[in-house]
Parts: structure tokens; sequence; C-alpha cells
């Protein structure tokens, strides 16, 4: 009836894990409970699970990004504690065993639930506004791709408290993560998060990518749209070619565990090495996809705080295209110690190498734009600065781990995970707080505090160093990576100044959740009147904050490059138009929020192997899709005095300002 | 299986040209989308190619590949998708005629050759696994069936796909709608077909040789 499920699957005699989920449990029954009490069901129905809105959905992915950034970083600080005590044979706190499954759920929860959502709800919420678009162009995929990508959020989370997940590593290696050596159901609550959460991605890709060339405004050609839609492009074509390598290898080891085939096992023909190499041929294109739009949004943030236009922004947009064509012929970087023979780990030591060349151009793009520029030190700014620094080091090491012989010493080491990250923390987690920074008025239509951001970005750059500087020396001395506990006492003064940088990031996300609720509960001073607060160049900026659900009233005609601040030249970005016209709008639908659900449901039932279940919420999930076919009342229309009437409210706001 | 669109029959109907720029084209960006689809299920098939090229030998002292295959089998199968795929070359070109009972009747065929042709390959799995030659017997037979079995799932779901295009279009007519899912079927249609000349080639022709 249940499959594997027991009542032993809730690991009731662990008091970590219990103390973690009764705190999980009391801060759901209170949002429950307030949800109840303020009667806001209907309003989160309506407005929300159901929406379609591409800025609503955006939201969501950044809620569900900050909650597992908050989860993944729990599992980051109870590795520097343990690593901070366990010394000289002392044992500390954390058994082997769950030890494994901490630093394996870290991984995957901050790269698969934390860094993707977050960049797919910046993209969510800037594209379609920077491109002078009403929505995205397959707005119910949209929605079924966030639902997808909380299937696997609520699978990484449920497998806290019934069973257990992976202890692999982040990208389960077979043959360890064959059912012979992981006969649990760790891997395979790994395999169900990342396959169902991926393919809602995969659309994504698909969705947004179709997006941006179909849907510009009249007159933005390629190279006349804003820099953080060029990298979104180019994150997306990522998706579309990488992703799927995923689907697959994730398929392959799935039927090795589930009905005993030879792909990845020791005997009978198979191969792990291929495994290694599928699994890399997505997930170093992966970095990319992560890192672009940062990249993208520093970019917007520099020519906005230093109120020039981009430095060399051709040079930018080839610089982007080039990573992204080269990312896909490194990815035997990560395993040279694999003895594919000299020839072979040189080409890929060059090609990683060749990377650094356009990544460098990006970065003195950036540098020409502040200088003689007028720089705002604002928060956004301050994220921007302590990117180039740290990013930059991150980058070099990079070049270093690219040499093979140097690899060859390093590899598996801490001097890797220093490493990476280096890069991903300075360069992608920068980013996106930056943008968070930067387009929130734009959703909210309030800005954030000033004081507690830049506290925040401090806390984190220092926090950054405090704890992987260490980590570079430690490669040297030898250390590997994922020690649950270690005898040489050279090691332990440096773990423990690791740990204590640990501590201060932790400040530094403390302020950044103070910051939104101080921002929240001071909203009423930061108002942005002008839809405009920081005078920005791109075409998000000439409408009223927040933005109203249909966008644009107008869609925008194009003529330059940073088409709102020619507008703004111009004199014509706050004129009134002499009419308005009925909008089409995609109506709203529950059919994404359903098969999402029930595809959490279906990857449950196959970790425990409740087949019964498995085949009642498949069928669930093929019928809600055909009937989702069937129904034709899907769009709807704004009437043109609803639009006027929307809009002469921002036209009363700015003359009271003017 | 079928995405949305932002089109609606009766909206157009009620005078809103007007829009029609800020639409860009519905039917043309479903049309495009899907496409792209059919790009990274292009990859998802390469993946699995590359994980045959680089096991397909690896017998582990079971049947080879000499032994399994039966190219007259093969060539069968091959006729009877080919053949399917210009059914739904003619339900196309009846849709741009308009004629609605001729689209469903050339489409009603492409399904049914797409059955014929599923129904071949479960024999063809059958008859191997009965032989002792399962998918868990060595790495080349893993690689086999899953890379042949997820061409058959894909043309299964186009099955699937054309029933349920059958109903809408008997019952909703040759709408903008059911015309781009049409367009959209017969894409996949013919992808998977060009998916199994390289089947045909790597698989079974070189497997042979």
């Amino acid at each position: 009836m249940f499959g594997k499920l027991t009542i032993e699957a809730v690991p009731y005699h662990e008091p970590i894990v219990m103390v973690v989920l009764g705190v999980a449990a009391l801060l759901g029954l209170a949002v429950v409970a307030a949800i109840t009490y303020f009667k806001k069901w209907g309003y989160l129905w309506r407005e929300w699970i159901t929406s379609v809105d591409h800025k609503r959905l955006g939201v969501m992915y950044i809620v569900i990004a900050i909650v597992m950034l908050i989860r993944g970083f729990s599992d980051a600080i109870m590795m520097r504690s343990q690593q901070a005590i366990a010394s000289g044979g002392a044992e500390g706190y954390l058994p082997p065993e769950h030890y494994d499954q901490i630093f394996t759920a870290h991984g995957v929860i901050m790269i698969f639930f934390m860094a993707m959502p977050f960049m797919v709800g910046l993209m969510n919420i800037a594209v379609p506004l920077q491109i002078g678009a009403r929505d995205v162009a397959f707005p119910y995929l949209n929605s079924l791709s966030f639902w997808l990508t909380t299937a696997g959020v609520i699978l990484v989370n449920v497998s806290l408290g019934v069973g257990e997940f992976a202890a692999t590593g982040w990208l389960a290696y077979p043959p360890l993560s064959d059912i012979q050596y992981s006969p649990g159901v760790g891997v395979d609550y790994w395999i169900w998060s990342l396959q169902i959460s991926g393919i809602g991605t995969l659309l994504t890709g698909v969705n947004f990518f179709v997006t941006i060339l179909k849907m510009r405004a009249p007159g933005m050609s390629l190279m006349k749209m804003p820099m953080f839609t060029w990298t979104a492009l180019c994150t997306n074509v990522l998706i579309i070619a990488a992703f799927p390598i995923l689907t697959v290898t994730i398929a392959l080891l799935t039927l090795d565990r589930y009905i005993g085939t030879h792909f990845f096992t020791n005997d009978m023909g198979g191969n792990q090495m291929m495994y290694v190499n599928l699994i890399w041929a997505w997930g170093h294109p992966e970095v990319y996809i992560l890192v672009l739009p940062a990249f993208g949004i520093f970019a917007e943030v520099v020519a906005t705080y230093c109120k020039k236009r981009l430095f060399g922004y051709t040079s930018m947009v080839y610089a982007t295209v080039a990573i992204t064509v080269l990312s896909f012929i490194v990815w035997l970087h990560h395993f040279f110690t694999m003895g594919a023979g000299a020839n072979v780990n040189a080409f890929f030591g060059i090609a990683t190498m060749i990377i650094a060349i356009p990544t460098g151009v990006k970065i003195f793009n950036w540098l020409f734009t502040m200088y003689e520029g007028r720089v705002q030190f604002t928060v956004p700014m301050a994220w921007t600065l302590g990117f180039l620094i740290t990013f930059t080091i991150g980058g070099m090491t990079g070049v270093l781990l690219a040499v093979p012989g140097a690899d060859y010493v390093l590899h598996n080491s801490l001097f890797l995970i220093a490493h990476f990250h280096n890069v991903i923390i300075g360069g992608v987690v920068f980013g996106y707080l930056a943008g968070f920074t930067y387009w929130f008025p734009k959703v909210f239509g309030f800005k954030l505090d000033e004081k507690l951001g830049k506290a925040s970005a401090w806390c984190w750059i220092v926090g950054f160093f405090t704890a992987f500087m260490p980590l570079y020396a430690l490669g040297f001395m030898g250390m590997t990576r994922r020690l649950n506990s270690y005898d040489n006492p050279d090691w332990h003064f440096p773990l423990i100044v690791a740990a204590i940088g640990a501590g201060i990031i932790a400040c530094g996300i403390a302020c950044q959740l103070l910051q939104l609720f101080v921002s929240i509960k001071n909203r009423h001073q930061n108002i942005d009147e002008t839809g405009d607060p920081w005078g920005g160049r791109t075409l998000e900026w000439s409408i009223p904050s927040p933005a109203p659900f249909y966008n644009f009233a107008h869609i925008p005609v194009v003529e330059e490059r940073d088409a709102f601040w020619h507008m703004k030249e111009n004199g014509v970005s706050e004129q009134k138009p002499a009419e308005y016209q009925d909008i089409h709008m995609p109506k709203n639908t529950s059919a994404g929020f359903f098969i999402g659900i029930i595809a959490a449901v279906f990857g449950f039932a196959l970790i425990w192997h409740i087949w019964w279940l498995a085949i009642v919420s498949a069928v669930g999930i093929f019928v809600t899709m055909v009937m989702r076919t069937f129904n034709d009342d899907i769009d709807y229309y704004v009437p043109a005095a609803e639009v006027e009437r929307i809009e002469s409210q921002r036209y009363q706001k700015l003359s009271n300002q003017a | 299986m079928s995405t949305q669109s932002m089109t609606n029959q009766d909206a157009h109907a009620h005078g809103h040209e007007h829009h029609e720029h800020e639409h860009h084209d519905p039917v043309a960006t479903r049309v495009f989308g899907f496409w792209i689809y059919i790009m990274s299920d292009c990859i998802l098939f390469a993946s699995i190619f590359a994980t045959f090229a680089v096991l397909g030998t690896n017998y582990a002292g079971g049947p080879t590949s000499h032994e399994l295959f039966e190219l007259p089998f093969v060539l069968v199968e091959t006729f009877v998708l080919l053949a399917s795929s210009f059914m739904i070359g003619l339900a196309s070109l009846a849709m741009n005629k308009g004629d609605k009972q001729r689209t469903m009747l050339w489409l009603a065929l492409t399904l049914i050759l797409g059955a014929v042709f599923v129904s071949l390959e479960i024999y063809e799995f059958h008859h191997f696994i009965s032989e002792g030659a399962g998918p868990q017997r060595s790495a080349f037979l893993s690689s086999f069936f899953t890379l042949v079995g997820t061409h058959g799932l894909h043309v299964t779901s186009g099955c699937i796909w054309a029933i349920i295009l059958l109903i809408q279009i008997a019952t909703k007519g040759l709408t903008d709608m059911n015309r781009s899912r049409l367009m959209c079927l017969s894409l996949f249609w013919h992808f998977l077909h060009i998916i199994w000349i390289c089947v045909f080639t790597i698989v079974y022709l070189m497997g042979v040789i």
C-alpha cells in the first residue's frame, strides 16, 4: 500500500532534525493561521497562485529563493561549525551519514533551489518590462514552470522529515549513487526533485527565448536590447541546450536504480565516466546560466548609477555570446584526473583559460563605464564593487585550476571549494542581490532601506573573504573536501577563521531580512512616485511603480539603445497619450498549480515505490493538461476606459511632484 | 502536449484587428516556440545517441547486435513510419485548403500507422526480452532499449496527441488554435522520423555491418 514508506522513515531519534522540523512546522502553522485570520486565502488564490502575470511569478520565485537560501545557509553553518570543532580526534556533533547529507543538500539547494529560482525570478520581473512587452510569449507555460520548480522544492524539503536525502555529493556520481551503494531513498529524492524542477527550467528557457526574440517592442533590434535582456537571451540558449542533457543523465541513473540497467554500474559493461561526462556537459553551462544574468544586472546597475551609457556595449554583447559558446567545450576540466591523456587535457585546459578573455572584457566594460562617471554609491553599486574585486580573484584561481598539472594537485581539495564559492558568491549571489535591490521598487512601488542594504553588502563581502581565503590555504595544506573530521592539527586554526567568516555572512543575511522588514514598515517614506527612482535608462523605468498588470498602456516605439534615457532627453517621456486602447491579456489559470502539485505527489510516489499512487498522479497530470487544451476561454480585453483610469492616477502623481 | 496561445477566435471577431501588431502574430509565435522545443528534444536524443555510441559495443558476454538485429523487420518499421509522415503531410495540405473531413481522415491514418509502428516496436522488444536479451543483460542492451524506447515513447505521445487533436477538430473545426496545433504535431512527427533515420543508421545498420 505505501511501498517502502513506513513510520520508521521519520527520523524521530535525531534531535537536530526533529528540532528543525518542529520549528518549520510552527512557522508553517503561524503562516497558515495568519492567512486564515486575515481572510487572505481567496486573495492568495486569485492574485498569486493562479496568476500568469510574469511579475507575480517573479516575486514567487524570489520568495522561494530566499527561503531556500536560509535553508542552504543553515547547512553551511552546520558544516563550518562541525569542521571547527571536529579536530584532532574530536568527532563533533554531526555523524558522518548526517554530514554527508548536509553537504549534498547544501550544494543541491544552493544551485537548484536558491540560485536558479532567484535568476528565473529576476528574469521574469525584468525581461518583459525591458523589451516593452505585456507578458511572456506563453504565460500559462510560465506558471507551469514555476509550479514544477515548486514541486522540486517541496520534495527536497520533505526529504528532511520523511526518509533521508542523498549522501553522495551534489552531483550524485555513480557508482556511489547506484542502488548497490545507496539503497535508501536519498538518491531518489535527489533524482525526482531535480528531474521535475529541471523540466520546469527547460520550459522557462523555451518561453523566454521566444519572448525575447518575438515580443520586443517595435524598433528594438537585437543590438538595441538592454544588456540584461542580452544576457538573459544567452542564458536561455544555454538552458535549452544544456538542460535536456541533465534530463537524460538523471533518467539513465533512474533506470539503473529502478529497473536494473547497466549504464553506470561497475559490471556488465557500464561506464561511470559516461555519467561524469554527461553531468558536466550540463553542469558547466549551468554555471554560466547562473552567472550571465548576474553580469547583465551589473551592466544595468553600473550604467544607471554612473549616469553614463554602458562602455563598449557591442564588445559586451560579443563577450557574452563568446562565453555562451565556449561554455560547452570546457566540461572536461571538472575531471582532468579521469586520465583522458595529455592532449585532451591540454585542449580543455586551454579552452577554459580562453573563457577568461571575454570575462576580462566585461570587467573592463564595467570599470570604464565608472571611469569619469558620476558614481552614486547606492546599495546595488556596493554589490557591484564587491563583485568586481571578489570575482576577479575567483577568476584568477579558476585559470590556475585550468592548468591540468596544477589541477592534479588541487583536485577535490578545499582550494577548489574556495574557487567556486569565490565566483558563485562573488558573481552570482552579489549580482542577484544587486538586481533584487535595483528592481524592487518597480515591483512593489517603494525603495529598500539603504543603510541596512549597505550593512548587508559589507557583511557579505567581509564575511566571504574571512570564510573562504582560509580555504585556499587549506587546499595547499592538503585538506580535501567533504571531511567530517580530521586529525591534522594545522588545519584547525584556518577552519575556525572560516567558521567566523560564515558567522559574518549570517549577519549579512540577517541584515537583508531586517532590511525587507524595515523597508516594508517604512514604505510610506520610501515610495517611488515617478516610476523612475534611480534615473534609469531602459524601458522598465518608463512605466509607473508598481508596474500595472498590463505593463505598458501603449507599446513603446524604440529608436535607440537605452530607449527610456533617449525619451527623457527628447522630453517625450512624460507625454500623456491622446487616447487609450483595449488591452489583450491572458486569463489566470489554476492548471499550472495543479500540475505542479500533482507532479510533487508523483515524485513522492516514485521515491517510495508507491506504484498505484504514481499511476494515479500521472493520470492526474495528463488529464489536467488535456483539460487545459480544451479550454478556449483563456484571454480577455481590459477596456480602454479602465486603462485610462489607471494611467491617469500616475499622471496625477507626476504633476503633484512637479 | 499543447501549450497555450493568446489568440482567440471570438476576440478577433469582435473587431480588435488594430491590436494585431501588439500580438506579434500568436500562431507564428507558437510554432516558433515549438521549433525551439524540438531543438531541445534534439539535444535530448543527441545525449542518448552519445551514450549508445559509448556503450553500444559493451556486450558483457551477452548477445551482440549482429546476433539480434534483423534488418528486414526494421525496414518494415521504417516504411510504416515513412508512410505515416506522408499521411501527416497530406493532412497539412488538406488543412491549408480548409477541408476539415480530409484533414481528419489523413490525421487518423497518421495515427493508425503510428500505432502500428509502436506495436511493431513492442513486438521486437518483447521478442528480445523473451530471448534473454533484456535491458538488464548488458550496457549495450540498456542503451539500445533506452534509445529506441525513447523514440517509441515519443511516437506514442504523438499518437495520443493526434487522438486529442482529432476530437478538437471534430468539435471546434479548423480554428486558428487547432491549425497551429496540427502544424506543431506535423513538425513533431517529421522530427521523429528524422530521429528514426538516425536510429536506423547508427543502431541497426551499423550494428550488423
